[in-house]
Formats: structure tokens, sequence, C-alpha cells
């Protein structure tokens, strides 16, 4: 396991004893004088215009502050400066036109004195429409599908187009994700107080406070010193609060309108149509390989479903690229504009998905070729990034291999499926690899040591759960040697210094080298100033702080990674096994066993690391088994909005998931040669548990998640 | 804001008289169902008359009956002692309902009595027969994949989605009713109806009565009894599929069997010629083959519920083989 020279100290979750007393605030329990409560009206309709929105009811209700809608709303600067200028991302404009484009946007918000009241008026608020034809369903639309503008998601070509179909094996699949919604326990919302008519602070739930305080203050055509965001703790996002939403802007628009602060948290069946969800996939995949199992090409084509209004892509291809030792290898990736909200990254965002049909299919290839799964993919091992011509900065999966194939008991598995049992249940195992880009961004963070021998850090980071926080510290402890009792960590204030969203498992990287920095500055200056003031250069901070009287000594540091970017390739690998029985007679499959090895470089904080892998493991089998967000074509409306029918794993689901990991420290990519694991403990999974199906049964599922009618099917 | 009154009541008497006097009246028990449907604006009670303080908790044999209070609470009674020793079929069938927090609170009435969870019914702005009679049926041509495959009707194919009934349908029980005219015995297959042309009534509750207690006959089941229930995952989900099993075997000899199924219709679905079929017949695998195919007789299904078709024979089997092989 994990080596202990590594790591000095191991720590519980630093948030921890907050989080389970409730001491942890969440943007919804600020509460600040005089604060009233938003609730968005939403369009019945899937289509069309506007052609009437009757308030007199809601607004001669008890309470009753304002119904806001593009009729009466404020002026907001950054929308009357031409078509999408100064809103990011083409945003969709709020309460700006008669548009609908999806079943449920928001068409007015009634604002109340309290939250009852404001529910109560919204069901009063009625609107009239002209209704137009929609479209939702993806299946049916596949022709009108668009290439991204966004060049990263080209179409790619290495070799010959199509090269499989000269192989002497040829694997030739379709695979379909279902939409999926992210559904965090918490809901999405904001709470916006104008200080002033050109100042403003929120409340918000966010994966990015720096990021937010940009889009309002675009929006609002503010300085961004006069945007002030704090999101401290939030409560799980999965991606869902990479972006700032429409709906929260309408909660800023509408505190203006009032002129009080507005609190609005939306309803879960609104978290399935206005915050984003994992788009519905489909893909084609064709690997060749010869009779040896050397893979000679691989095909992988990609759509994902979009809104009309704004076009939102993912990575969905980009594993086919370099994970497999091809000369010939060609990808394609297309968006299809649906009458839907607009998509957002979810849970090991498109990686997962296309994850799914190239692990699926890299088993079907195994089996054809009577191969085992592993020895496959060994066979087909890449040392060097074929995509990039380049190096990997650092690549151990061989050795993942053998340590997840001895944990799950891999030597139990018999290659022809079908004829492993248990009593009545048939036996299978399954494994597949997951890869994500490691990344390093840019930056900043402040550090204060004090006389009193605590040392604060600072940095406009985000935790949505992972344990930054707890990363944080312990790599500032590695380096300064405090004990991390006595470090805090202060993170989810858009005034601390520049942090990137936490997103695409770049935190403990990016942030952590900035940490890094800061603390071996911190700990240079110390040096100085004891030599200086005639202590010896090893003098404990305290003491050169106190004989040079001051109270503390600050320094603040950006942190960037520089030229190893360019010479290496950065992944991070994961690779996950499953053991899994399936009931022949009423199809019910359940996941008995789950191993999951990471390869991130140096585990910087190996429990809240393992709370990563345990929780990716989690989403993979929601993923697998249960998830998908189901729509009803004829009225463009989700039928299964809640939490009930939306069927989230529950601890019932889950069997022991024993994480591993190789635990080896990557020489390039930042000071603590660690890399980042969120994305990679899901991403592959659900071709894990697909596999293991087939192992089990000899029924091969292509469409997600596998149901038990799917089994009989 | 929707405004409704609440009263508290003591005794079954009280609470019948209550319910007489106001048109839009409702009992509340555990609140588990009723709460989400006003919430939802589906239902609107203008009074709410809170049972739970009423004695009909009791869980007890008198003489070769059991009688459960309408308001033991599921929990009260899948861990009661004889419910376990005497009727394990409807502990099984509790345990596999809801998340311990609901049954905590679900009363038995409140199971009974419990609405379909089919989408249509709780989206308002949907067609719904059952919600909004004459609107039409959302399910039939759209997502019915939890639908029922029995006894639908042109107006509504929703299912009662309750695991508790199918257990209690299955042991020959008998409900007790007090209205305004007095108590009455209704035998619980006849409790619950069909939707026929009025979708809107789930069962055959009079206006102003009341679910006193349910009364199950002993048998001698209890050894080999089952429940299995087919469903998208683990815990908290609705039956795709389930299925009540109990057997009385001589040796391999079927001599008594009871049979039900769940999330196949509009009513906990009693399996009587599959019954009488297996009865004095040896406890095979073929038999119980040919069991499944009699049961299935008239089965319809729509377009996402197909594999109920395969699913609930396959159920029943497995039933069946867990029934006869439990220790
Ligand atoms: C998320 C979720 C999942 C669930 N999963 C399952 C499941 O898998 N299987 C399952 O079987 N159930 C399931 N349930 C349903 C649950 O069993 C019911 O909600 C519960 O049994 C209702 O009981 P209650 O006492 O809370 O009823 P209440 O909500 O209090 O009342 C329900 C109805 O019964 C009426 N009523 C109550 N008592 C009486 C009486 N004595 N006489 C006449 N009328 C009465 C009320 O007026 C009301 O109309 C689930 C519920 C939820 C919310």
């Amino acid at each position: 396991m994990r080596d202990k020279s590594l790591l000095k100290e191991d720590t519980d979750r630093v948030d921890g004893f907050d989080k389970v007393t409730g001491r942890a605030k969440y943007f919804a329990e600020y509460q600040i004088p005089g604060t009233t409560y938003g609730v968005l009206v939403p369009s019945t309709i899937t289509k069309g215009k506007i052609t009437g929105i009757d308030s007199k009811a809601a607004e001669r209700a008890p309470g009753v502050l304002a119904v806001v809608s593009h009729l009466n709303r404020p002026v907001v600067a950054g929308y009357e400066t031409g078509k999408d200028q100064g809103v990011p991302n083409n945003m969709m404009k709020i309460f700006y036109t008669d548009q609908i484009s999806f079943n449920g946007q928001p068409i007015a918000m009634v604002v109340a004195d309290t939250y009852e009241r404001a529910v109560y008026a919204a069901t009063l608020v009625k609107g009239t429409y002209a209704k137009e034809a929609f479209e939702t369903d993806f299946e049916k639309n596949l022709s009108k599908a668009k290439a991204p503008k966004n060049p990263a998601q080209a179409s790619y070509l290495r070799g010959t187009a199509d090269a499989y179909k000269n192989a002497a094996v040829q694997i030739e699949a379709s695979y379909t994700l279902p939409t999926e919604t992210h559904n965090p326990m918490e809901l999405h919302g904001i709470l916006a107080n104008w200080e002033s008519a050109d100042k403003i602070t929120v409340y918000a739930k966010t994966q990015g406070v720096k990021a937010t305080q940009g889009t309002i203050a675009s929006t609002f055509k503010l300085p961004l010193t006069n945007v002030q965001v704090n999101s401290e703790f939030v409560g799980g996002g999965f991606g869902m609060a990479l972006r700032t939403w429409p709906l929260e802007i309408a909660a800023i628009i509408a505190a203006k309108q009032v002129n009080k602060p507005v609190k609005l948290v939306i309803t879960r069946d609104q978290m399935f149509t206005l915050a984003g969800h994992r788009p519905y996939a489909f893909q084609k995949v064709g690997l060749g390989a010869d009779k040896d199992g050397q893979l000679t090409g691989i095909t992988h084509e990609a759509w994902g479903h979009t809104a009309t209004y704004e076009d939102f892509t993912e990575n969905v291809v980009s594993m086919s690229k370099f994970m497999y030792n091809s000369a010939n290898v060609n990808t394609t990736y297309k968006i299809v504009p649906l009458n839907v909200g607009v998509p957002i990254w979810m849970r090991g965002p498109g990686e997962a998905t296309g994850a799914f049909a190239l692990e699926s299919a890299m088993d079907e290839m195994a089996h054809s070729l009577d191969m085992d799964p592993i020895a496959f993919r060994v066979k087909n091992y890449t040392e060097e990034d074929p995509e990039k011509s380049r190096p990997y900065s650092s690549k151990n999966l061989k050795e993942a291999y053998k340590m997840g194939a001895e944990k799950i008991g891999w030597s139990k598995r018999n290659n022809k499926p079908g004829t492993n049992k248990d009593g009545n249940w048939l036996v299978g195992y399954g494994m597949s690899t997951g890869v994500f880009n490691a990344s390093r961004g840019r930056a900043s963070a402040k550090g204060i040591l004090k006389s009193d021998g605590t040392l604060l850090l600072q940095s406009a980071a985000s935790d949505i759960g992972p344990g930054t926080g707890t990363g944080m510290v312990q790599i500032a402890h590695e380096v300064l040697g405090i004990p991390v009792s006595k470090i805090t960590f202060e993170l989810g204030d858009s005034s601390f210094p520049t942090a990137p969203s936490q997103g695409g498992s770049a935190t403990l990287s990016t942030v952590g080298s900035a940490v890094s920095d800061v603390c071996n500055a911190l700990k240079a200056k110390i040096a100085e100033m004891a030599t200086q003031s005639g202590l010896s250069a090893s003098a404990k901070f305290v003491d050169v702080l106190k004989k040079n009287n001051l109270p503390s000594v600050e320094v603040t540091m950006e942190s960037k990674g520089g030229e190893e970017q360019k010479k290496y390739s950065m992944y991070s690998f994961s690779i996950h096994f499953v053991q899994v029985k399936v009931n022949p007679l009423t199809g019910v499959v359940k996941v008995s066993k789950i191993v999951s090895v990471g390869d991130s470089g140096r585990i910087v904080s190996p429990k809240t690391a393992r709370s990563q892998m345990v929780g990716g493991a989690v989403g993979g089998l929601g993923m697998a088994l249960t998830e998908e967000t189901v729509m009803d074509h004829r009225f463009g409306r989700y039928v299964n909005n809640n939490f009930a029918d939306y069927h989230v794993p529950v601890h019932a689901d889950i069997p022991e998931i024993e994480v591993v990991f190789v635990n080896k420290p990557d020489p390039y990519i930042n000071p603590m040669g660690a890399k980042g694991m969120g994305e990679i403990a899901l991403i592959g999974f659900s071709a894990a548990v697909a596999n293991a199906v087939f192992n089990a049964t000899g029924k091969r599922i292509r469409t997600l998640p596998i149901t038990p009618d799917k089994i009989l099917a | 804001m929707i405004n409704f009154t609440y009263v508290r009541t003591t005794t079954a008497k009280a609470a019948v008289g209550l319910l007489a006097k106001e048109k839009n009246a409702k009992f509340i028990a555990g609140g588990t169902n009723l709460v989400d449907l006003m919430k939802r604006g589906v239902t609107a009670p203008d009074r709410l008359i809170d049972i739970n303080a009423v004695p009909l908790k009791q869980i007890e044999l008198v003489g070769n009956m059991m009688h459960i209070g309408a308001l033991a609470t599921n929990t009260a009674v899948a861990e009661h002692e004889l419910v376990k020793l005497h009727f394990p079929l409807l502990s099984l069938a509790l345990q596999a309902g809801a998340s311990q927090q609901l049954r905590n609170a679900a009363t038995v009435g409140g199971n009974m009595m419990q609405r379909t969870r089919c989408g249509y019914f709780y989206d308002t702005t949907m067609p719904c027969n059952k919600r909004a009679p004459g609107t039409g049926c959302g399910a039939i041509t759209g997502y019915n994949r939890m639908h029922a495959i029995f006894g639908g009707s042109e107006q509504c194919i929703a299912v009662h989605p309750s695991d508790m009934c199918i257990a209690l349908v299955a042991l020959d029980s008998t409900v007790v009713l007090s209205g305004p005219k007095g108590e009455r015995k209704l035998k619980f297959i006849d409790f619950h109806k069909l939707a026929g042309t009025t979708p809107d009534k789930d069962n055959n509750l009079l206006p102003g009565e009341m679910i006193i207690r349910v009364e199950i006959p002993t048998n001698k089941l209890a050894a080999h009894s089952y429940y299995v229930k087919v469903r998208d995952r683990a815990s908290y989900a609705f039956a795709l599929v389930s299925v009540a099993a109990g057997l009385e075997l001589q040796g391999n000899k079927i001599v008594d069997v009871k049979l039900a199924m769940g999330g196949v219709a509009h009513k906990p679905w009693r399996l009587l010629e599959a019954e009488t079929f297996l009865k004095g017949k040896m406890a095979t695998e073929a038999n119980f083959k040919s069991a499944a195919q009699i049961a299935m007789k008239n089965a319809k299904a729509y377009k996402e519920n197909a594999f109920k078709l395969k699913m609930a024979p396959n159920t029943l089997i497995e039933a069946l083989n867990l029934a006869k092989s439990k220790a």
C-alpha cells in the first residue's frame, strides 16, 4: 500500500467536525436582515413565445413584493450591449425576451417576505403562450448533429481512417448513455444582496468563486472588486456548480427590483431543468486487431446533445486517441441541439461517457480474441503518448493492473462467460481503465505565519467535498513541519488570491502548488530573517518573529507550471475491478465487490483521497446500474424528476469498496508529485460493471443503466 | 395560501364523525404520502383530521385471527414477534417497502390508502384521469415502464404501489371499516378495485369510512413463505414486479398455496388460478413454470413495460423456489 515515508501526517478532514455537527454553513443558511424569498415560475410549454403573464393575483397575494419577468425587469447593463456581448458563455439571458426554449424555463420570479408566501403566489402567476413545435428526442434528431466550434473537439485522424475494417478481428458496436442529472443533496440557488447601486455581495453555491464573480461583474457591468462572492461550503456539485446559471442572475435582478436581499433556493424538480445534466450520448466504436491481439485500428464516433440556445461540448472521444497503441485512430464528436436546458459537465464528464464505450469495446475485442482483458490491454500498452508523440510524465498502469487483479481475485474469473455460479446467481468479473488529464493551472495563495505558532493560508479555491482544505493543510505541513492542527486554510471567498474553479481534478495540483510555493517562500524568508537577526538559519519561526518583534510575516505568490507541460503528457490513471452477481430469473444485478486502483502520483492526503475513490465508485455504480433521466417527448417534460424515481445508489447497492493507490510521485507535474484524482475515480467504472455482467451472463449490455429488464430482454 | 384546518382526534368514532361533517376532509396518519401530494398540488383537503392518537395500534392474536390496528406503523408490524412467527410473508413484504425512516412513520391504513406513483398523476400539468378525470391517461402512450399488465383500462394503467398489501391479499385478510352507518367488513381482495371507468377511485372505501384494522387468519404457510421484490435498486424503490408466495408442504406435496403479485395491476393482484393449479401437486420446477404460465393469462403490455411479461412469471418461479427451499 502507501509508502509511509512519503507522508508525514495522515490527517482527518479538517472541516469534518463542522460538517457533521451542522456548524458548517451553506449558502441557503445565511441570513441577512430584511431577506426576501424568490420562487421561480417555470414555463409549462417547451418551445414558443410568452404571449402574456397574468401576475395580478400573485401581486395581490399577501407578502408579495414583486413579480419579476421580461416585462418589467430592471436594466441589466450587460444584457443591453448587443447580441452575446458581456455575458460569458452565451449564457441564456433570463427574463430577456418572450422566447421559450425548453420546458421549465423560468418566465418570472415571485418575491415575497416569506418562502411559503412566495411558493403560493408563484402558483397564481399564469403564463399564456404561443406554442411551437419542439425537438427533445435525441435519437430522432441525430441527423441534425453539428460539429462543435471548439477546435479541441475537432475530428482526429492518425494513420488511416476506419482501418479496423481491414483487420483480421473486428468489433463494431454502438453504445447509448441516457441523460443523467447531477442531483447533489444541496439544492441550487443564491442569496443576493446589493450593498449599494453598484456593489453586490452574494452567498452562492459554486465550484468557483472567481468564476462566479466574473460572470456577475460582466452581466451587470460592475468592477470585479464590487462583486463579493462567498461560498465556503458546497453540498455537492458533481460539475453542476461549475458555472453561473441564469437562475442566479434572476435572483440578482430580483434583488435589484425589490431593493432587498433575495434568497432563491430552487426545488428538486427544478434541479432537473435549470442546473444542467449529463447529455444523452450515442457512440459507435470500431476496433480492429490482428490475431495476436495487436490493435490496428480504432474508430470512435460520438454524439451528445446540447441546448438550442447554447452549445455545450465535452471530451468524449479523447481517450481513444492515446490510451492504446494503435497506428490508426480516427474520432469525431458532434452535438445535437435540443429544446432542453443546457447540459454541464457531470462526474468524470465526457471522458466517463467515452470510457464506457471504449472500455466496453475493448472487452468485446478481448472476448473475440479469446484473450484475458488485462492481457489484451497490456499487449496494447503505450509507453509514450501516441497522440502527442511525447513521453508521459509518469504512468504505472502495469503495476496497477497487478495490484487490482490480486485484490479482486481475478484468477477466479473464467474467460468463458456464464460459467461461474454461486447458487442460482451467475458470477462475473469485469475491469476497465480510466484516464483523465492531470493538469496544473495557475493559482495564487497567501500565507501568514503568526507569532502564536499558527499558519493561515488563503486562496479563492472551492471545496465541493473532496477535502481541499485537508489536502492544502497537509501540503503546508510537509513543507513547514508545522502540526496540521496549527494550520488553517481558508477558501470560498472571492477577495482571496485568485484560484481556478474546482473542476477537472485540478485543485490539489494547482492550488496545492501555490500553497507549496508560498510555504517554501515563507521558509526562506524566516531563514533570512533569522540569520539577519543573529539566530541560526534553522531557528523556529515563532522565535524569529519574536526576536524581530513581528506579530506575523506574510507572503502572497502566484504559481504555475512551466516547460515540463510541453515536454510531457500528464495523465492520471485508474483501473476499476468489480465482481457482480446476476439473478438470471429476475434480472437483478448486484455488484458484490469493488476494487479501484488509482495511479495519480503521490497521495498527499490518504484519507480524503480514498474518499474520492469511494465516491467515484458510487457515482460509477449509479451510472452503470440505476441513473437515468427520463423525458416524455410528447410534452418535453421529465417524468422522474424526484429522488424517489431518479435512482441514485443507496447503501444497499454499495458493496465493500477497496481502494488501492500506486502512490509513486510524478517527477514533473508539480512540487508535490501529486496528480489530480477526482474524475478518474469514476471514469471507466460503468464499463467495468457492463464487462462483469457480460462475463457473468454472456449478455452484452450497451445501453446504460443496466436495469433488470435489460438483463431479461 | 391554500389554507386548511387541522384537528386531532382520540377516538375512531369522533374521527368518523368529523370526516362526515366536512366534504373535503382527509385523515392524516404518518403523512408520508398525503403531505407529498399536498405539496405537489395533487390534493388540497380543507381539513386534516389527525388520527395518530386514536388507539388503533394493536398487534395481537385474537383466537385464530391476527388483529393489526390501522395505526400500527409499518415498522411495528414488520418487527413484531407474532407477525414474524406466524406471518413472515407480511414482515418481509413490509421490509421491502420504502425506507426505514418512512416505515417508522407509515401506518397500515395509510399504506393501504397510498396513491399510485405514476409520474403523470404527480405532475399537475400533465393529463391524468386519476387526478383530473376526463383529462386522459398520460401513461398509456407515454412512459409506462412501471405500469400495469393486468386489469388495465382504457382510462388508467397505473399500479397500486404497496408491498404490504401484496402480502395481505395473499394471506386472505379482511379489512374492518367504520363509517357513519357503523362497522362493516370487507375481504382484503375486494378493498382495492380496478381502474375501470372510475380511475379516480382506488378502492371501495365509502365516503366517511375509516380503516379500523386488518384481520389475518392463521395458516400453515409460515415455514415456506417468501416475498421477492424486483426493483431498479436494492432498496428505496418501488417494485417493477413483486411476488408474495406462501406454501404449505407435506414432503414435497403442496397442500396449500397463496400467491399474489405487485407492480402489475391497479390493485394487489391475487393469483387464484395459479394457486388452484398448484394445490395438490408436487413442488417441482416444472409445476412452478406451469403455474407461472397460468398466472400470466390475459396479461397485456404497453410500449415500455413488455419486459414484465417475462419478469413477472420468472419472479413467481423465483419466489416459489425460495419459499420452498426456505429452512
Ligand atoms: C419515497 C417513497 C418511497 C416509498 N416506497 C415504497 C415502497 O417501496 N413500497 C411501499 O409499499 N410503499 C412505499 N412508499 C409509500 C409508503 O408506504 C406510504 O407513503 C405509507 O404507507 C403511507 O402511510 P401513512 O400512514 O404515512 O399515510 P398518510 O400519508 O398519512 O395517508 C395516506 C392516505 O391514507 C388515508 N388514511 C390514512 N389512514 C387511514 C385510515 N385509518 N382510514 C382511512 N384512510 C386513511 C389518508 O387520508 C391519506 O389519504 C414510499 C413512500 C415514499 C415517500
